[in-house]
């Protein structure tokens, strides 16, 4: 950034020559994190703060996949839902013990639950292409569906896990640390790594991003459009997964109401983080700063007597339509 | 230098030493240009020498860095965003800029509906719009949704809006780049009416035949400078090329090699069918440029994509180096070495949202590739050699395709097509809306790849290029291949009469 004693002119000149929309969630950040420490001195420090990045890795991890959709043109809002469905047939599971042995028990289910996450995906991923159904409307069927199957399984209560060597070896995934650092924080890095790393340096990220910027443009370079957009929902699915994953150890329980309003906060995580809504953008690391923003934000809210926390809600709904706005501003300019 | 003195006509519309900068990037460097009251401005220049973004200060959708715009002779600031509409300049953009989804009359009336208390009132309107149709000469209906209406007609309505809104001042950014010569030739006849009635046009174009027998003065720009204007009677076409280009203009075309009568056949299409096109057949001969022509619409970008693999056949074969291609499969053309180069090159053929190096890279990604990661350096080695193959000018690597002009696209969407390294290519309208100068590289490196043994398909509905390109010429009228014409038989009046149905099969 420019200094404030510089001409206008020259920080014009200093703006155009860096890609706002890259930078712009991570200033975001850092002006949010001087506002909290303004706000409560407590904010700043490094409990609170790993804390908060603790309770946004579901999100987190959930946005990284919702980068793939958005990116390639598409959009999920059943991600919620099934955050919901899967975490509930993998408590389902452990709870048979089907398996002597609680770690063998609690690693099947993870595999199970990725295996479910991604076949969820897949589901999407088939009516949007094959069906060649409006994204929206596939996604809010589904979105229905894994809700409505979830308070099946629970019956309209809970569904809690009993097997008790089982939750002891399992919370360290959510509660452990790994040199001092939080398990959910090290798997969302890793997932947001593997993210970027497929994104920007793979074959396929290039085509996500070709797919989602035009479609016809893609198709006349020999790339399978509906394979591209397939995978992505699937890569969405395995997205959810992880977060169940994390998610099981947390509260060792769910209910027809876990995961609701998370599309919300995932899509407004990646719309924050600078990818384009209309595809054709995708911003991994964006999209990890756009769910700590956030969960900053609650957390800013939670530390000040000045705002309810009641209100989180509607103060996120305002941040996606601010981030909606600063975005097609930038996009003007340039 | 001029005809007309100081002591003319005022201006209507006058740039005095307009300069403008994208960022730090100065595009036009203090040009002067005066629009007097009915005339017709032709704008020339190469591309990127500032013709469009000189049209956009003009007519108010780009402020001037510095400099003047003087309306009736008084300074003004022109109002962005179409507002200048009012003050009677209109632009009529290159990409037409209607709503695909609103009827014709919509079209007209947007913005400044009619209506009687308080409510739309159609049939008001309807007349309108139908009075200013009909004295185009055009019998496009009023209720036609625009998606549903030509390139033609769509151009038609635009040039309609410009007229029932009392331009004083159109300008058109080269408005026959998707015109056949019927409909060109229409155009024209209404310019020249509404010149009559006093109103003035600035024409960009790079076809210099119109140019000389519509325009009544010339401006050239080169590089953002001004270059001269001048009565067009004063001018030629090669004295205008050469002053566009800055150099002398030696022969536009390279010249023509016959293949080796015994060189192999590379491609065999056989009674292919698709939707339209019908029982197509030709073969292809290694060495050989074939020029496909036929009016717009004649069904040959539907025989090459299907060729291309980008489109389904329900009969007929197509056979590459006697192995036969499967119907909609580019994997198998690719690897057959069969490369199509779209006509369309911003709606799909470049990513105009990214950069150049993904563009050149998309479709060969697979080669850059080292152990499942994409190799970066791989791929700017590719665009070095891209740049020095195809002479691709930019100033900044970073730039934006959108940004580029017209003619460095087609260079890049060149080089995206040869990265595939075909034995085979197939360029559609390969010189659509691109300078003199470029032209000329591209004829002369598909001269050079023909010689080099590789086989050229050029479907153009440019009647030159096709004559100044081609050994053996294929004529394509509704679906159908209407006969191939070979050495002398290859000449204007030949193709017309095939394309148009007046001659059947030689």
């Amino acid at each position: 950034m420019s200094t404030q004693t510089s001409p206008l002119t020259s920080i014009r000149r200093t703006l155009s020559s860096v890609d706002m929309r890259a930078v712009a969630p991570f200033i975001a950040l850092i002006v949010l994190i001087i506002a909290g420490a303004m706000v409560n001195p407590r904010f700043v420090g490094l409990d609170n703060l790993a804390n908060v990045a603790t309770r946004c890795a579901f999100i987190a991890t959930i946005a990284v996949g919702a980068t793939f959709v958005i990116s390639s043109g598409d959009l999920d809002l059943s991600v919620g839902s099934m955050v919901a469905f899967v975490a509930s047939v993998m408590i389902l599971f452990m709870n048979t013990q089907v398996f002597a042995s609680p770690l063998m028990m609690v690693l099947t289910a993870v595999l199970l639950a990725m295996a479910l996450g991604a076949l969820c995906g897949l589901f999407n991923g088939v009516l949007t292409t094959k069906g060649q159904l409006e994204p929206f409307i596939v996604t809010l069927g589904t979105m229905g569906i894994f809700r409505g199957l979830t308070t099946w399984l629970s019956q309209g209560g809970a569904i809690t896990l009993q097997a008790q060597e089982q939750q002891a070896l399992y919370r360290e995934v959510y509660f452990g640390r790994f040199f001092g650092v939080p398990w959910p924080i090290l798997i969302t890095l890793a997932v947001a790594l593997l993210g970027s790393l497929l994104m920007y340096r793979t074959r396929f990220g290039r085509h996500v991003v070709a797919v989602g910027s035009n479609r016809e443009v893609a198709r006349h370079s020999g790339i399978n459009v509906s394979r591209v957009r397939l995978y992505a929902f699937m890569i969405q699915g395995l997205t959810v997964a992880v977060a169940v994953i994390l998610y099981v150890p947390r509260l060792g329980s769910t209910s027809s109401t876990t995961g609701t309003m998370w599309e919300l906060q995932a899509i407004t995580a990646v719309v924050i983080g600078g990818t384009a809504l209309k595809g054709g953008s995708g911003r991994v690391w964006g999209s990890i700063a756009g769910a700590f923003i956030l969960e900053l934000v609650g957390n800013i809210m939670l530390l000040s007597n000045f705002i309810s926390e009641y209100l989180l809600l509607a103060i996120q709904g305002t941040i996606i339509i601010l981030a909606m706005l600063v975005q097609r501003s930038l996009t003007r300019r340039a | 230098m001029s005809a007309i003195g100081d002591q003319g006509p005022v201006p209507i519309l006058a740039a005095r030493g307009v300069s403008k900068s994208f960022g730090e990037v100065p595009v036009l460097f203090s040009v002067d240009l005066e629009i007097l009251p009915g005339e017709v401005h032709a704008l020339m220049g190469e591309n990127g020498a500032g013709k469009s973004t000189l049209v956009k200060i003009l007519s108010g959708f780009e402020q001037p860095t510095a400099g003047q715009i003087l309306l009736d002779g008084n300074a003004v600031n022109l109002p962005g965003n179409g507002h200048s509409e009012r003050l009677g300049i209109a632009l009529i953009h290159q990409e037409l800029n209607l709503a695909e989804h609103l009827t014709v009359t919509e079209s007209l009336f947007l913005g400044r509906e009619i209506t009687k208390f308080g409510f739309l009132d159609r049939p008001a309107m309807r007349k309108v719009a139908r009075d200013a149709l009909d004295e185009l000469g055009t019998d496009i209906h009023v209720d036609a949704l625009i998606s549903d209406l030509s390139l033609a007609d769509k151009q038609m309505v635009e040039i309609a809006k410009a007229i029932s809104r009392n331009a004083r001042v159109v300008f058109m950014d080269e408005p026959t780049a998707v015109l056949s010569e019927g409909e060109t030739d229409r155009l024209f006849a209404q310019v020249r009416r509404l010149r009559a009635e006093g109103t003035s046009f600035v024409f960009v174009s790079h076809k210099l035949g119109e140019v000389m027998a519509l325009s009544d003065r010339v401006t050239v720009l080169r590089d953002g400078q001004w270059i001269k204007t001048d009565l067009t009677r004063n001018l030629t076409a090669d004295r205008i090329a050469q002053l566009m280009v800055g150099r002398e203009l030696s022969d536009l075309y390279p010249v023509k090699h016959e293949p080796d009568v015994d060189a192999e056949e590379v491609l065999t299409v056989e009674n292919l069918s698709t939707g339209f096109v019908k029982d197509a057949s030709f073969t292809l001969q290694r060495g050989e440029i074939l020029g496909f022509s036929g009016l717009i619409g004649s069904g040959r970008t539907e025989l090459m994509e299907a060729i291309a693999g980008l489109r389904k056949y329900h009969s007929g074969s197509v056979t590459v180096n006697g192995t036969p291609l499967p119907s909609a499969n580019m994997a198998a053309t690719r690897e057959a070495g069969v490369a199509y180069m779209t006509k369309d090159r911003k709606g799909r053929g470049l990513l105009v949202g990214e950069r150049i190096r993904p563009n050149l890279t998309l479709q060969t990604l697979d080669l850059h590739e080292r152990w499942g990661m994409i190799s970066g350096t791989s791929e700017a080695k590719a665009l070095k050699r891209a740049n020095r193959r195809f002479d691709i000018r930019v100033r900044d690597p970073r730039v934006m395709v959108s940004q580029m002009s017209g003619g460095n696209q087609q260079k890049l969407l060149l080089a995206k097509i040869m990265e595939l390294a075909p034995g085979i290519l197939i360029v559609d309208e390969p010189t659509r809306g691109i300078d003199v100068g470029t032209k000329q590289q591209i004829y002369q490196f598909l001269s050079v790849l023909a010689r080099e043994g590789h086989a050229v398909i050029v479907v153009s509905s440019e009647m030159p290029e096709i004559i100044g390109l081609s050994t053996r010429v294929a004529v394509m009228r509704e679906g159908r291949i209407m006969g191939m014409l070979t050495g002398d038989g290859i000449q204007e009046n030949n193709i017309m009469r095939l394309a148009s149905g007046l001659r059947v099969a030689a």
